[in-house]
């Protein structure tokens, strides 16, 4: 894996005595070589994990489920508080008694974004899956195809329009201006933001991580700068439980966003 | 284009680096004060009313959430310019 850490241990760069500058870590740390390739296709680090962290929730859910009894068992009561906690918290809260269908969509999402964001901690993974653009913008398309979706099927084609662009009760010289924003806001923004706020997170948080762990190895020579060193690594361990909590955080965000917006679509005309 | 700045600012001031970065401190000034608003307002709700917490809880992360994206989107722009 080229990773700046393992290219630092590699070239060896201290402060003292060589005095080489201090090798900031930037987008490299986001490029992986390819583990393999069939043909043009290159199979990535941040694949594997996307396809670990499938594996985990489809394995998870799917033995918690499999036989549910009416008195749980251990691994069926984890996975009740897990739903529950989307389906109470988030889909009731949100979208009222017609959320309870959306419940496995939005926690599928939840815990998939949430095990992206862990491995950026996990040893050896170390890499938050979704700092990858694609991720996101992948998991946002499948979030605006819903909502898109279910405005035109609660209000048909052209209410379904008036829905996404129109506020009723405006004074008329405002209604042009308004329409280009609502549709602006709700068909583009909408999805880029979604997408871009895991993304960005994701990736100043390993930024972040990454930035003090080198500067840690960078600083650690025999001399005062050891002190500055340790200062680093007291920071690069603080940046990590920091990280902890943005995790949840973004994966809790991205579902009440996405239940948000489903039940915008949803609710009759405004 | 920013190259060309970054130049006419070095040339000018005799600071050397990259404008970007004093451009995203910017950037991330406004999204401050809007997230610290909405902590700061939820907090002051919660205590008022501790009764309605889940309510205010989940609303302020919502908040938080569109004030917080301007500052990320700070974070983008230079990423989208200079391809």
């Amino acid at each position: 894996m080229s990773s700046p850490s393992t290219t630092l241990l590699a070239s060896g760069c201290h402060i003292t005595p060589s005095g080489c500058g201090f090798p900031a870590p930037g987008l490299d740390s986001f490029n992986f070589k390819p583990i393999f390739s069939i043909g043009s296709f290159h199979f990535t680090k941040p694949m594997l994990l996307a396809l670990i962290c499938m594996v985990l929730v489809v394995g998870f859910f799917w033995t918690a489920f499999r036989k549910p009894k009416l008195v749980p068992g251990k691994l069926q009561l984890v996975g009740e508080i897990g739903y529950n906690f989307i389906a109470r918290n988030i889909a009731r809260e949100v979208i009222g008694k017609k959320g309870d269908k959306f419940v496995p969509f939005l926690t599928s999402i939840f815990f998939f974004v949430w095990l992206m964001n862990i491995m950026s901690i996990i040893p050896l993974a170390q890499f938050p899956v979704a700092s990858r653009f694609a991720y996101p913008v992948a998991l946002a398309a499948l979030v605006w195809i819903t909502y898109m979706y279910l405005t035109f099927k609660t209000h048909g084609f052209v209410g379904g329009w008036k829905h996404l662009t129109i506020i009723e009760g405006l004074p008329k010289p405002l209604v042009p201006l308004i329409v280009v924003l609502e549709f602006l806001q709700n068909v583009i923004t909408r999805p880029f933001t979604l997408a871009v706020r895991l993304w960005a997170n994701m990736f100043a948080g390993h930024m972040l991580i990454v930035m003090f762990s080198a500067a840690t190895w960078y600083l650690l020579t025999p001399s005062v700068y050891a002190l500055f060193s340790g200062g680093s690594f007291v920071l690069a361990i603080g940046m990590t439980a920091f990280e902890v909590l943005i995790q949840f955080l973004q994966a809790y965000i991205f579902t009440l966003l996405a239940s948000l917006y489903i039940s915008g679509a949803l609710e009759e005309g405004h | 284009m920013s190259a060309q700045l970054v130049d006419l600012a070095a040339a000018a001031t005799g600071v050397k680096g990259n404008l970007g970065a004093v451009a995203y401190g910017l950037a991330a000034i406004g999204p401050g004060v809007g997230i610290g608003l909405v902590f700061g307002h939820s907090i002051e709700a919660m205590a008022r009313q501790p009764e309605a917490m889940p309510i205010i809880r989940q609303n302020m992360f919502l908040g938080f959430a569109l004030c917080e994206v301007l500052a990320l989107l700070g974070l983008v722009v230079p990423f989208i310019f200079t391809a």
